[in-house]
């Protein structure tokens, strides 16, 4: 008996650095934002209970569901442009596997260079006199598509740009999770399909899109986790904009450069409700329809 | 199977480890009589820090440390970091509001050094500019319930003014002596330079909101006097108030006339310091730390300042300024004697002497002005002008003041009128204070 509670002790302590290591980066952090939102706390003097207050000046913010918007948004155009063009890209990959690693590496550096650079690189390109080079319409002049021209962080097409700019820099994550998937995909399952007599557009449909789709779930869940919380790219190319592109995250970070900890706290609570939420939603729907095409079982 | 002998000898290291990390933590400094560390921000005077420490070493046998953390945010966040841990510096800086500087107080990490002013007469007080030492001062019944007394030692001045390219004027035909002194004239001189010239008129880094909201309070305290300006801080005079209203409209004045500078409402300070200095502008507003800036990226730039353009008579001029950067003595440190004695010698006249040299900033104590380069000498004469949200005896609520920002930089983009502007504003502050 002794022995064993010796063993089960000495077992234990294998798994006590990474267990305090865990508690002290991810439980406690969880636990103390939860904390901190129902203060007012400024992180340095001693706080104050002030119950759900929080909640309800974040939840009556116009600013706070202004920056929802926005974030959804933009949101909205990696779902559909960023990852259908992903998609493209992966299927084509797909095909010439030769080239495959050379096309990994080309579409995967922009999602590993940092979202700084690429916020202050793309002002630079898109941003007129003095704050940007004006590359893009200067470009667009010497090919003599001078009509194209346009202030594109102007207000009327900052939100469009900055989201644009957000797919250029996040497709290659949509690429190698979806090239990957599609490779994992076993040939004879398309050779049975041809057998039987299945065209291509069948073989797409029927064998490729429903073996995909535990992927398809998860680069969709991973898209909305990371584009509601992109953050650093839009502060260094627009800034928020007046409001125009101000994301959920930036009024985070706004309120803790301020010392407003509590507001913070509440905000990053909230946010993480939504997407967890519209996590379970989609993992919910994918199991739907792997089940419609018998991927899985009813 | 593994032997038993062998497990045994796993545990201690993994133990081991774990009291090394929470005795690390747990540790206090200990007290040491021959140095002193300093945290800052300060990139631009950071050799003139090292050569200052080098000399007082020379001096006193005492080695002080400066550490530079930048930027100014990651600064912030750090000091903050530091203070939950106990883990502060003999000397440091705080960046932010008042209340901030208030929290650092009742936590006991910030010397009251009242008592080290007030000898000898006052000798160490009186060197100062009221004007500048005021920001670190908790006045009698201050709104942060902070015992009266003087918590921190400036080590330079620094005010926002107008500024504008002399050269470009004289160019354009206009009389570089003869500076804009009201909206009206401003608003006249930058779009005949515009038309004439094709530069822009005006420049600032706006996309900081601070930037905007000095601008917008200074111009409100001219339009309305300081009383009523602060009668709408205490939430007594609404900001749909026709005044307020005039203050926002003067920004979509500036809009209108087409003198702003391209992208203006979501530049940075350095891209506006960065323009102005290229001559792509005629005026901009910016503090007197300017002057450095536009000497390192162009020595040869013909500028000068000048006060905010009035938009009333009836009321004074207001304009922000005061402490620049100031330093705290950590109230809990072993050193707090010898801390305060380097600060002491710091805002002596030879090391500020030398710091307007190297850094071309404004001195915080009086008896310097005959170094200063002309540029910022003709600043000195505005002290009596100087105004801060420090000084005032209640500030704005920081999410009212984002609020005041945003909707201005909308309306330099034309997304909102100064009406809807100042709507938003006023909703915001009854639903904070509801």
């Amino acid at each position: 008996m002794n022995s064993a509670i010796k063993e089960k002790g000495v077992n234990f302590s294998f798994i006590l650095p990474a267990l305090f290591i865990f508690s002290i980066f991810w439980i406690y952090p969880f636990f103390y934002t939860f904390i901190l939102s129902f203060q007012e706390n400024d992180l340095i003097s001693l706080p104050k209970f002030v119950g759900f207050n929080n909640f309800r000046v974040v939840l009556t913010s116009s600013d706070w569901w202004s920056s929802m918007y926005n974030g959804a948004f933009i949101t909205f155009w990696a779902l559909t442009f960023q990852n259908i063009l992903a998609f493209m890209l992966a299927l084509a990959v797909d095909r010439v596997i030769r080239l495959k690693k050379f096309y990994r590496v080309v579409f995967f550096i922009l999602p590993v260079l940092s979202e700084i650079i690429i916020g202050l690189l793309m002002k630079q390109v898109l941003a007129s006199e003095p704050v940007g080079r004006d590359v893009l319409n200067h470009l667009l002049d010497h090919l003599g598509v001078g009509f194209m021209v346009q202030d594109w962080l102007g207000h009327d097409r900052v939100r469009l740009t900055t989201a644009l700019v957000h797919c250029w820099k996040g497709f290659g994550w949509a690429f190698v999770i979806l090239l990957a998937g599609l490779q994992s995909i076993p040939e004879q399952l398309y050779e049975a399909a041809r057998i039987d007599g299945a065209n291509a557009w069948q073989c797409f449909t029927r064998v490729t899109v429903p073996l995909l789709m535990p992927v398809i779930t998860l680069v969709v869940v991973l898209t909305i986790l990371g584009t509601m919380q992109a953050f650093a790219m839009i502060l260094a190319l627009t800034g928020g904009a007046g409001g125009l592109t101000t994301v959920p995250v930036m009024m985070i970070y706004d309120h803790l450069r301020h010392n407003i900890a509590g507001l913070a706290a509440t905000e990053g609570l909230i946010l993480g409700v939504i997407l967890v939420t519209v996590s379970f939603i989609m993992f919910f729907v994918s199991k739907r329809i792997r089940r419609k095409y018998g991927v899985l079982p009813n | 199977m593994v032997k038993r002998g062998k497990r045994k000898g796993k545990l201690p290291p993994f133990i081991f480890i774990l009291l090394i990390g929470f005795l690390g933590c747990t540790s206090q400094k200990k007290p040491s009589n021959n140095k002193l560390v300093v945290w800052h921000w300060m990139t631009d005077r950071k050799d003139a820090f090292r050569q200052l420490a080098q000399e007082y070493e020379k001096e006193t046998g005492i080695k002080v440390e400066f550490k530079l953390f930048f930027p100014p945010d990651i600064y912030s966040q750090k000091v903050i970091a530091a203070a939950r841990a106990e883990a502060l510096p003999d000397i440091f800086g705080i960046l932010g509001e008042k209340k901030t500087f208030a929290s650092f107080i009742k936590a006991g990490h910030v010397l009251d050094l009242t008592s080290y002013m007030k000898e000898d007469n006052s000798l160490w007080q009186n060197k100062f500019y009221p004007q500048t030492l005021r920001v670190v001062i908790f006045e009698e019944n201050n709104a942060y319930g902070i015992k009266p007394g003087i918590y921190g030692v400036p080590i330079d001045t620094t005010l926002l003014n107008f500024v504008y390219n002399k050269s470009l004027l004289r160019k354009a035909g206009l009389d570089p002596d003869n500076y804009p002194k009201t909206l009206d004239e401003f608003l006249d001189d930058a779009k005949k330079i515009k038309e004439k010239l094709g530069v822009d008129g005006f420049v600032c880094g706006w996309g900081e909101g601070w930037l905007l909201y000095a601008l917008a309070t200074e111009w409100a305290i001219n339009l309305m006097g300081e009383d009523k300006f602060l009668r709408t801080i205490k939430g007594n005079v609404p900001y749909t108030d026709r005044d307020w209203v005039k203050v926002f409209s003067y920004f979509d004045k500036l809009r209108r006339l087409d003198i702003l500078a391209h992208g203006i409402a979501t530049m940075t300070n350095k891209e506006a310091e960065d323009a102005f200095s290229k001559e792509k502008a005629v005026f901009s507003f910016n503090g007197s730390w300017a002057v450095n800036v536009y000497k390192k990226r162009n020595p040869n730039l013909d500028y000068a300042f000048f006060p905010l353009p009035r938009v009333s008579d009836k009321f004074p001029v207001k304009i922000w300024g005061g402490a620049g950067s100031s330093f705290m003595v950590n109230g809990k440190s072993a050193n707090r004697k010898e801390a305060v004695k380097f600060l002491k010698w710091i805002t002596s006249r030879k090391q500020q002497e030398f710091l307007i040299r190297e850094t071309n900033n404004l001195p915080s104590i009086k008896g310097c002005e005959e170094n200063l380069p002309p540029v910022l000498k003709s600043l000195i004469s505005q002290f009596d002008s100087l105004t801060h949200p420090d000084i005032w005896p209640q500030n704005e609520h920081s999410q009212v003041i984002e609020v005041i920002d945003r909707g201005l930089q909308r309306i330099i983009l034309g997304i909102k009128t100064p009406q809807e502007v100042a709507r938003e504003i006023q909703k915001t502050k009854e639903r904070i204070h509801r």
